[in-house]
């Protein structure tokens, strides 16, 4: 065998095992990635593997079987997304111009934040929606499947190097005031305006293997589809789907689209805008 | 002749020049899939795709999450995220930490790409000022993927062309020119797109 094909068999052992790590770790753990999109994996389980010091995917489910303090650091590197406040920006001004005056005609409104990581996008929406009066009136489920981020996301406490980022975000997105109104420094962060913490929930929800909780007006999920192959997506997809009211609208990344799900057709897209869509 | 399933480009600064110079090259006839990742300056991201498809006979566009990757087609990775080729021949994005401070990466783009064509890849580095690209270049060559790398006397930037010589090697080491050429004689196997 010549060099390139151990390499291509040693890849292919790879994948292999691979996949006996996640069956490991739903079996185990009941996390389910075995929908996940396989490239960015390969590249997180590659880094876990040289924190952990193992040779090989099969040495890292031995220790993610036999030591749960392991399978909590390797749910850091299978799930984290590092985000930003009011990430791009003209999604948050889209919600504001198109969203936001049909969410004033309800009552009361709730919104589900789903894969919300460490909450960046929380806070932004609630900041977003008390300039806009609804706040009051509002209550924010934040999902995630890793129990270290949804502490993070509720704590609401970032590093301050990441504020004049946030900030410049902030204004970019249509804020109405400035950012600091919203926040206090504490230490080497800043910690997010507490008052909010009332209008928010936030649960552990796995989009791979939970059910709808609650009937919701606004779903934003976004850059977290990406990581899911198309079945899952359509599964999560269809979750959505399945909590939105009638009209309900469902923001997504701006390079994620319903186009290659199997519930295209149950959405419309709102033109002009950045991937928000609105349930038929 | 060479014959690839598909070829990778990686490119920074000065590449959308030399980028679309090779593009320029490419018959209309050209079937093999191309797969760009060049980093750009946030503010010139949005143009990247009319330009290059201005001097291109073929089809341009922006690779979207889940797609598969079609023959004859240009695809250019979306700025501000990664792009990575799954084994069933889709795109995936990500939006990981940057890597060589970049999002799109090359070596993360040429990585996934080595593991889904394996020695049935071409990977081509080009001017740049950073070292992107190296790793992932590295990886097609393992996988028995060929390697052309831009003449970093040629380049605008030789950093990236330098850095990936050392890292990787390379099969060729081509002027642009040359390079145009070269790679409008790369043929595609008549069987189809995907690795068996």
């Amino acid at each position: 065998m010549n060099d390139s094909a151990k390499d291509g068999q040693a890849a292919r052992e790879f994948d292999q095992e691979l996949k006996l790590l996640l069956e490991a770790i739903y079996l185990r753990y009941q996390h389910d990635f075995r929908h996940y999109a396989v490239a960015s994996l390969r590249r997180r389980i590659v880094q876990a593997m040289g924190l952990y010091g193992c040779a090989t995917v099969s040495q890292l489910q031995d220790r993610v079987l036999h030591e749960p303090e392991v399978f909590a650091g390797m749910l850091q590197y299978l799930t984290i997304q590092v985000s930003e406040m009011f990430r791009d920006p003209e999604y948050f001004r889209e919600l504001r111009s198109e969203v936001v005056p049909v969410l004033k005609t309800y009552p009361s409104v709730k919104v589900w934040v789903a894969g919300c990581s460490n909450g960046e996008e929380v806070w932004s929406l609630a900041i977003l929606l008390a300039e806009e009066g609804l706040l009051a009136r509002t209550l924010i489920y934040a999902s995630d499947i890793n129990p270290e981020a949804l502490r993070r996301a509720e704590a609401g406490v970032y590093p301050l190097d990441r504020v004049a980022l946030f900030s410049s975000n902030y204004l970019a997105a249509g804020g109405t005031g400035s950012l600091s109104d919203y926040y206090h420094a504490a230490y080497d962060g800043v910690v997010l305006d507490r008052r909010f913490r009332q209008h928010m929930l936030f649960a552990d929800h796995s989009l791979a293997t939970d059910t709808v909780f609650s009937e919701v007006h606004l779903v934003s999920c976004r850059n977290v589809l990406i990581y899911f192959d198309r079945p899952l997506q359509d599964r999560a997809v269809g979750l959505f789907r399945e909590a939105l009211v009638r009209r309900g609208f469902l923001g997504l990344g701006s390079r994620e689209s319903l186009r290659l799900t199997s519930h295209q057709s149950a959405f419309d897209e709102i033109a002009g805008t950045h991937r928000i869509y609105r349930k038929c | 002749m060479l014959s690839v399933d598909a070829i990778v480009i990686g490119a920074s600064s000065g590449g959308v020049d030399a980028v679309g110079m090779l593009l320029a090259a490419l018959p209309s006839r050209f079937r093999t899939p191309v797969v760009i990742v060049l980093h750009l300056l946030a503010t010139a991201e949005s143009l990247l795709v009319p330009v290059l498809a201005a001097r291109c006979a073929r089809p341009v566009r922006e690779a979207a999450d889940k797609e598969p990757i079609e023959a004859g087609v240009v695809y250019v990775a979306p700025p501000g995220y990664h792009l990575l080729v799954e084994p069933d021949l889709t795109f995936a994005l990500s939006i990981d930490a940057p890597v060589n401070f970049c999002r799109p990466s090359i070596d993360v783009m040429f990585e996934s790409a080595a593991y889904a064509w394996r020695e049935r890849l071409l990977g081509i580095v080009l001017t740049g000022a950073n070292a992107d690209g190296a790793e992932g270049l590295a990886a097609i060559r393992r996988f028995g993927g060929r390697a052309w790398v831009q003449d970093p006397e040629s380049a605008v930037a030789p950093a990236m062309p330098a850095a990936a010589i050392a890292r990787a090697g390379a099969d060729r080491v081509l002027s642009l020119e040359a390079m145009a050429a070269a790679l409008a004689g790369v043929e595609q196997e008549p069987t189809g797109v995907g690795a068996t």
